[in-house]
């Protein structure tokens, strides 16, 4: 009972938090009178048990508490209490499960607790991961006055007219250039995609079904080589790419990322080259197909989806690179998305909604090939990042 | 026969391993043990540039008709520092034009004109004349003499090819760079950002393996700090924990939580008393530390969800009419089938842990006390620009982690022998 109420308050705090957010001005949480009338709300409704219908009584209860509510804040707009009221109903229709009996069951209040946690969990989780996104986004839409007048204010003014509302997008494209980072940026990351399928589908091929000297050896360095990290290979190739010019050129990012991204997409590759099965590739022998032939005609038309994943994970990789970016481009001709929010935020005056706006420009991409492609790149994921 | 077909798999196997192969020693490999050589030489930022020589070249008109004219080349050596040798210089003209009192350094042969230079010092300049004349009297076309470009070459040592060696590096390194704070620091940074992503990553999959509606957007959710860009996730939290106007301080006052702002990212410790105990805390590293575990815990989430859901429910069960509790479930059903998932990410998020730069270099620049080992490679090879002491560092990252890797591999090598 007290957990539930707990439960409850910690639900009402969030959402009080975020109508805080949205430009209402309340100054405490009001813990402890929520969380009385929670443990209330919870006995009523053991007690009332099964003698009413269901629906009726999660609606009677969650329109009392809200009522009750209401009397604490009496200021508070319509849809604020219309959210409360909603709550309440999620809470009393989980609260479905107990009665008088179920409470003799055993470790009941253990499995109460759990289930609460359990509750509480997702919401507390989904709350941290979307928040700042949602700051991100936010901030983009605002004006440098207004962030700084409430910084508690993050409601949209729809009433705007669109271009006052995208205005820092317009600014940083017109005046920051960043169409073309964009530009290079998916240029580098596609190019990076290509090159590195062109020099792993062989190697993979090689490593999965050839028997060849070293192969063992190079099947654990390609494990160790992934542990070594991008900030000891800086310096050294700061300064050879520095006397061969390759510094400030898109092509000497190509290159170091795809050498980067070389091992995990090998290893990738090779596990499931590996599960193809080898009379298939045998049949194309007899036809008298040579290893390029059965590479091109059987490996990789069977292994599409692997491919995709290696593909998606590898964009993502050097999408989303930044330390490279950040030693060998110093020109702003050459900037790639990353490098180019990092320069915007190393002037002190720059805005900080161009800087959002920004960083939803390089994060939208990101996100929608993953919410896309899910699947894929939650199996690149796991191959990329654990190899046992 | 098989002999032969044997040698074709091979030589067919190394053809299509090898351009792979060359590639990741070359950008990968090689700077490893290019570091090694880099970090014995007392060498900057700026002795990288190879000194070459430059020439502008400048036409002037002399003469009415457009017949003459005089040519300057502006020549320098671009370093100021080292010398080059044996210096040659080569221009070309257009047909039937040819110099009036050549330089006695140089040649005229079939069209060009060859000098050849000696030394130049560091800092050397000189301008240089070429009269040239039509043979004919005629017109030259000066755009064709403009655009023709001279062809300048000489010697220079490249320092980072001399066999000029020195410990200095090394001993600055250990003595003069806080090194135990530093060592600390790190160390403080990977083992709390590891373990904190792994319990979070435990409570993350425990809470979506229940069977909740709309599990599999619950997973992609959490992943997305995971997948979105490191620049745009750590300035909006730099944004959200700024002290003067960010969001995270004007609630906690708002609610009457805290009386002053805090400076999360920018104060390096905070006075906490708990229990009558007084005792300072790492603030910055710690929040970075928590910017850390909120961008990794999707990881270790994603990992043991895979492993929770290939319990097989009739443990389960079987506990159920066993009569044991939810607690006594989780701790003796599915603990032990996760220990093994939970070491190896604890190893694998060490090492990555232990070599993270960006995210500590966007969030704080290695400011307040957040200075871990990798943030001192930038710092000593770029801010202070003395590459060879970068590179000492370097050496030092990739020889804790070669000592890493050897543990690494004797626990899995045990484990491996365990099964």
């Amino acid at each position: 009972m007290i957990i539930s109420s707990f439960f409850l308050t910690c639900i009402l705090s969030i959402w009080k938090i975020m109508a805080t957010l949205q430009g209402l001005s309340f100054t405490n949480l009001n813990v402890t009178p929520v969380f009385l009338i929670g443990i209330l709300l919870s006995l009523a409704f053991v007690l009332i048990g099964n003698k009413i219908n269901h629906l009726i009584k999660i609606f009677s209860l969650s329109i009392i508490f809200s009522i009750l509510y209401f009397y604490l804040n009496e200021t508070s707009p319509y849809w604020y209490i219309l959210g409360v009221f909603l709550i309440n109903l999620f809470f009393t229709n989980k609260l479905k499960k107990y009665s008088m009996q179920s409470l003799k069951e055993d470790f009941i209040s253990e499995k109460i607790i759990f289930d609460f946690i359990t509750l509480f969990g997702i919401v507390f989780f989904a709350f941290v991961i979307l928040f700042p996104f949602y700051i991100m986004l936010v901030t983009s839409f605002k004006t440098q006055i207004a962030l700084l007048v409430n910084p508690l204010d993050f409601s949209l003014d729809f009433t705007k007219s669109l271009t006052d509302l995208f205005k820092s997008y317009f600014v940083i494209f017109e005046t920051y250039n960043f169409g073309r980072y964009i530009l290079i940026s998916s240029a580098v990351s596609i190019g990076t995609v290509i090159v590195t399928l062109l020099f792993a589908i062989p190697a993979a091929y090689a490593v999965a079904r050839l028997n060849f000297f070293g192969k063992n050896f190079l099947s654990t360095s390609i494990l160790i080589i992934y542990m070594f990290p991008a900030i000891v290979l800086v310096i050294p190739l700061y300064t050879v790419f520095s006397q061969l010019g390759l510094r400030n050129s898109i092509f000497g990012l190509l290159i170091v990322y795809t050498a980067t991204t070389l091992p995990v997409a090998i290893y990738m590759l090779q596990g499931y080259f590996k599960s193809i099965p080898k009379e298939i590739e045998d049949a194309g022998i007899m036809d008298g197909q040579n290893w390029f032939g059965i590479i091109l005609k059987i490996i990789i038309p069977l292994s599409l989806p692997a491919i995709a994943s290696v593909a998606l994970y590898v964009f993502m990789i050097a999408w989303n690179e930044f330390l490279f970016s950040l030693m060998f481009l110093d020109s702003p001709k050459s900037f790639t998305l990353s490098r180019a929010i990092q320069y915007l935020s190393g002037d002190a005056e720059t805005p900080r909604q161009y800087l959002m706006a920004g960083s939803v420009i390089v994060t939208l991409p990101v996100l929608f090939i993953f919410i896309y492609f899910e699947k894929y790149l939650v199996s690149g994921l796991t191959a990329g990042s654990v190899k046992e | 026969m098989s002999d032969s077909l044997s040698k074709l798999e091979k030589r067919t196997a190394y053809t299509l391993v090898l351009p792979a192969v060359l590639l990741v020693f070359a950008i990968v490999l090689f700077p490893i043990f290019a570091n090694v050589w880099i970090s014995f030489k007392d060498i900057e930022l700026k002795d990288i540039r190879i000194p070459e020589p430059r020439a502008k070249k400048i036409v002037k008109s002399i003469s009415d008709n457009q017949s003459e004219f005089k040519i300057i080349y502006k020549l320098r050596n671009s370093s100021l520092i080292q010398e080059i040798r044996n210096v040659q210089f080569q221009d070309k003209f257009p047909t039937n034009v040819s110099p009036v009192n050549l330089d006695p350094r140089c040649n005229f042969q079939s069209k060009k004109v060859v000098c050849n230079f000696g030394n130049w010092q560091a800092k050397y300049r000189e301008n240089f004349e070429i009269i040239i004349q039509n043979n004919n009297g005629e017109i030259i076309d000066k755009k064709i003499i403009k655009s023709q470009k001279p062809i300048l070459s000489g010697k220079a040592d490249n320092p980072l090819l001399t066999t000029n060696f020195t410990l200095e590096n090394f001993k600055k390194v250990f003595y003069e760079n806080n090194f135990v704070e530093l060592l600390l620091t790190t160390f403080y940074f990977t083992f709390f950002g590891t373990v904190g992503a792994i319990i979070f990553g435990i409570l993350a999959a425990q809470l979506v393996n229940q069977n909740i509606q709309g599990r599999t957007y619950m997973r992609g959710i959490l992943l997305f700090p995971y997948v979105g860009p490191v620049v745009a996730l750590a300035y909006t939290w730099t944004l959200l924990l700024d002290p003067n106007s960010g969001t995270l301080n004007a609630l906690l006052v708002n609610f009457n939580i805290i009386e002053q702002p805090i400076n999360l990212l920018g104060q390096k410790y905070i006075t906490m008393s708990i229990l009558g105990f007084e005792f300072k805390l790492r603030l910055a590293l710690t929040t970075v530390i928590f910017f850390e575990i909120w961008r990794y815990f999707p990881l270790a989430f994603l990992f043991i969800l895979a492993r929770l859901q290939a319990i097989p429910q009739s443990l389960y069960e079987a506990a159920e009419v066993d009569g044991a509790s939810p607690i006594q479930k989780f701790i003796h059903i599915t603990l032990p089938q996760i220990t093994a998932i939970i070491s190896i990410l604890f190893m694998i998020r060490f090492i990555w842990n232990f070599n993270k730069f960006e995210d500590i270099f966007l969030l704080t620049g290695g400011a307040s006390g957040t200075r871990t080992l990798p943030i001192n490679v930038y710092q000593q090879g770029f801010a202070v620009s003395d590459i060879g002491m970068g590179s000492a560092v370097s050496i030092v990252i990739v020889m804790l982690l070669l000592s890493f890797m050897v543990v690494y591999f004797r626990l899995i090598g045990k484990k491996a022998n365990e099964v």
